[in-house]
């Protein structure tokens, strides 16, 4: 769980996606296969090679009004092909808040 | 509380101006994120895991109940309905969108509130003792004098590029509440010989990594002078503080690297040079900012009302007033601590509607006046004895009548992994936990004084190396870690806590905090020892044993 922001070479330990934040609400997002965005961790374009998640970075960064702070990170492939987090922090990016809040009216 | 003239609302307003202009640019693609990033800290905003989060300033830890009431509005309007108290005496919010941030802004500004130099490598919001103005045997208000150091630093160029972010705290009590010996510049309000104001100055206290209790660099400026010093103490800091490697720009780096003798040496000639650059304070600006100051008409109340005296028959709201209620400078009122550490609740945190109802409280036991604390709680500092009881009931309903203030289970703790993305590992669940593990009152009262602090990474947030029992998140091979330190404390004695040996994992950490307390309560010699003393006179090899015999 180093810091994506601390994140210097692009070095793979299995298949990773690139995760981001919309520049306009802040909300998490991932960078799909048809070069465009979704809030869904299941559109995710999963990549392998660290050439792929290179060329993945590098489109997902040149869309500076779209996205900020893209970086890459680490996905498990389920058996069928349903991606899940692969960390503690893509986890609560994706799940949300691991803690109980105070009761907040509706 | 400080009334604010039209130089203050015409600033900030044009501030919003500027920051809607720069928000619009930047969705439209005319700004860069590189262009804006820089834009944005000067404003508060930071990105972290979910979303922005917005850190507005409470500048030395007063709020008007007007105010309050704006901070829920933001909270309900632009956010999820609550909003975290900070160590720092500032509000953050998680959730906030870029888009509706200048709204945010334009709402707070009606009320006089900002979010300025709450980030960035800038002079960051003077902090100061939650109970100044207030505390009994006070010097003075040390609010006057933040204010002074707030109004020439707002803005002031030379401030707005330092090498890094610093930070300056004031106390003007023998007890240190504003953990002066923890930042950037401590100012220690005193009197000297002939009765004249003035301050010793620290420099170079610090957490973080490289963490360094601040030294005396002078131990008597007079008020007249303190901002030709402080200016001083910075320009050296510009000149020869490193830009070159973030992890060493802090101050407290440069006085450790040439030693607080020479750093003095070196600020002692640059005051000098500096000359009459028209900072020195004339009594009649002094009083001018004093004045803008309004403190409440107190009426002449008995030190013990009937009130008080049958509600003491109540164990619960004994139990509550022992821990929460503290002496005032003036007969027959009280300073009230409100609990923001309910038992499972994340520290700090505060709902729209508790803020709300806090405001209301203020107006009608408080003078309408609200203080923050570092230790991430609430205060209300003019409350008359005989509505002690009336304000406890109310507390409650609100759930902010945790009898626990300054107990175990008054957990400092950052936002950590939940939220932030410089964390290596969540600090609130730890804290939840230790929270239902020290739940019963009695057993609580029965430790006593007990100070833990969580931060989920070594930037220190949560300020773990000066907690009586430190708690700092690390990741092991992608899981969860925790070092633990005890005997550290922030007050007027403060230091750094000693590691008690290898880090634990997440799901053993509260089983040690309550090792560690059980064998305090074997190990002191009296039930009024605390913790942190009971370490200082043992040290730390009977808790490491406790702890390690069986891991």
């Amino acid at each position: 769980m180093t810091s994506p922001l601390e994140q210097k070479k692009i070095k793979l330990t299995g298949p990773s996606m690139v995760t981001a934040n919309r520049t306009w609400d802040g909300v998490v997002i991932y960078r799909t296969a048809q070069q465009g965005w979704s809030a869904n961790l299941a559109d995710a374009a999963v990549v392998r090679t660290s050439d792929e998640a290179r060329a993945l970075l590098a489109e997902s960064i040149a869309d500076d009004v779209g996205a900020i702070g893209a970086y890459i990170a680490p996905v498990d492939v389920k058996d069928g092909g349903k991606i899940a987090p692969g960390n503690l922090r893509e986890h609560i990016r994706s799940e949300g808040l691991t803690i109980d809040l105070l009761p907040v009216p509706a | 509380m400080y009334a604010y003239d039209e130089l203050d609302r015409t600033l900030i307003n044009e501030r919003v101006s500027e920051f809607r202009d720069q928000v619009k640019r930047r969705l439209s693609g005319e700004l860069t994120e590189d262009e804006f990033k820089m834009l944005r800290l000067q404003n508060g905003v930071y990105l972290q895991l979910h979303a922005y989060m917005f850190r507005v300033a409470i500048p030395y830890g007063t709020l008007s109940s007007k105010q309050l009431r704006a901070l829920a509005r933001i909270a309900r309007r632009y956010d999820r309905g609550y909003g975290h108290f900070t160590t720092r005496q500032n509000i953050q919010f998680n959730w906030i969108k870029l888009a509706e941030l200048p709204d945010a802004l334009a709402d707070l500004a009606e009320v006089g509130i900002h979010a300025m130099q709450t980030s960035g490598n800038n002079m960051r919001n003077v902090t100061s003792d939650q109970w100044a103005g207030v505390a009994p045997g006070e010097v003075e208000d040390p609010r006057i004098w933040s204010e002074i150091l707030r109004q020439h630093t707002t803005l002031h160029p030379e401030f707005s590029f330092l090498p890094r972010k610093f930070k300056i705290a004031i106390t003007a009590s023998e007890h240190d509440r504003a953990a002066i010996k923890i930042h950037d510049i401590g100012l220690r309000l005193l009197k000297n010989a002939d009765g004249e104001t003035g301050f010793e100055v620290l420099v170079g206290g610090g957490l973080g990594r490289t963490p360094f209790i601040g030294k005396t660099i002078k131990p008597f400026v007079h008020g007249r002078d303190i901002l030709s010093y402080v200016e001083a103490i910075l320009r050296v800091y510009n000149q020869y503080g490193r830009r070159d490697n973030i992890y060493k720009a802090r101050i407290k780096i440069l006085v450790h690297e040439l030693g607080i003798e020479k750093f003095s040496r070196e600020v002692e000639e640059e005051w000098k040079l500096m000359g009459d650059v028209g900072l020195t304070l004339d009594h009649s600006v002094v009083e001018e900012v004093r004045s803008r100051f309004s403190y409440p008409a107190y009426e002449k109340l008995p030190h013990m009302p009937d009130e008080l005296k049958q509600a003491a028959h109540d164990p619960l709201f004994e139990r509550w007033r022992k821990n929460s209620v503290f002496p005032h400078k003036v007969q027959g009122y009280s300073i009230v601590t409100l609990s923001l550490k309910p038992v499972g609740g994340p520290p700090g945190d505060a709902t729209a509607d508790q803020m709300d109802a806090v405001a209301d409280l203020a107006d009608k036991y408080s003078f309408g006046e609200i203080r923050v604390g570092h230790e991430q709680n609430l205060c209300l500092p003019h409350v008359a004895k005989r509505d002690l009881p009336l304000l406890w009931k109310a507390l409650d309903r609100i759930g902010l009548a945790t009898p626990n203030v300054n107990l175990v289970t008054d957990i400092i703790a950052c936002p950590g992994l939940d939220y932030c993305s410089l964390a290596n590992a969540r600090s609130i669940p730890i804290a939840q936990e230790l929270t239902r593990r020290f739940a019963n009152h009695d057993t609580a009262d029965l430790i006593g004084r007990l100070h833990i602090n969580i931060s989920g990474c070594i930037n220190a947030c949560g300020h773990h190396h000066v907690g009586h029992i430190g708690i700092l998140g690390v990741e092991k091979n992608g899981e969860e870690f925790y070092q633990i330190t005890i005997g550290g404390r922030a007050d007027e004695g403060a230091q750094m806590g000693t590691l008690i040996g290898p880090a634990i994992p997440y799901a053993e950490v509260a089983d040690v905090i309550e090792d560690i307390v059980e064998a305090y309560l074997a190990l002191r010699d009296r039930p009024e020892e605390l913790f942190v003393d009971t370490v200082k006179r043992l040290g730390v090899e009977p808790f490491k044993e406790r702890v390690y015999a069986t891991r």
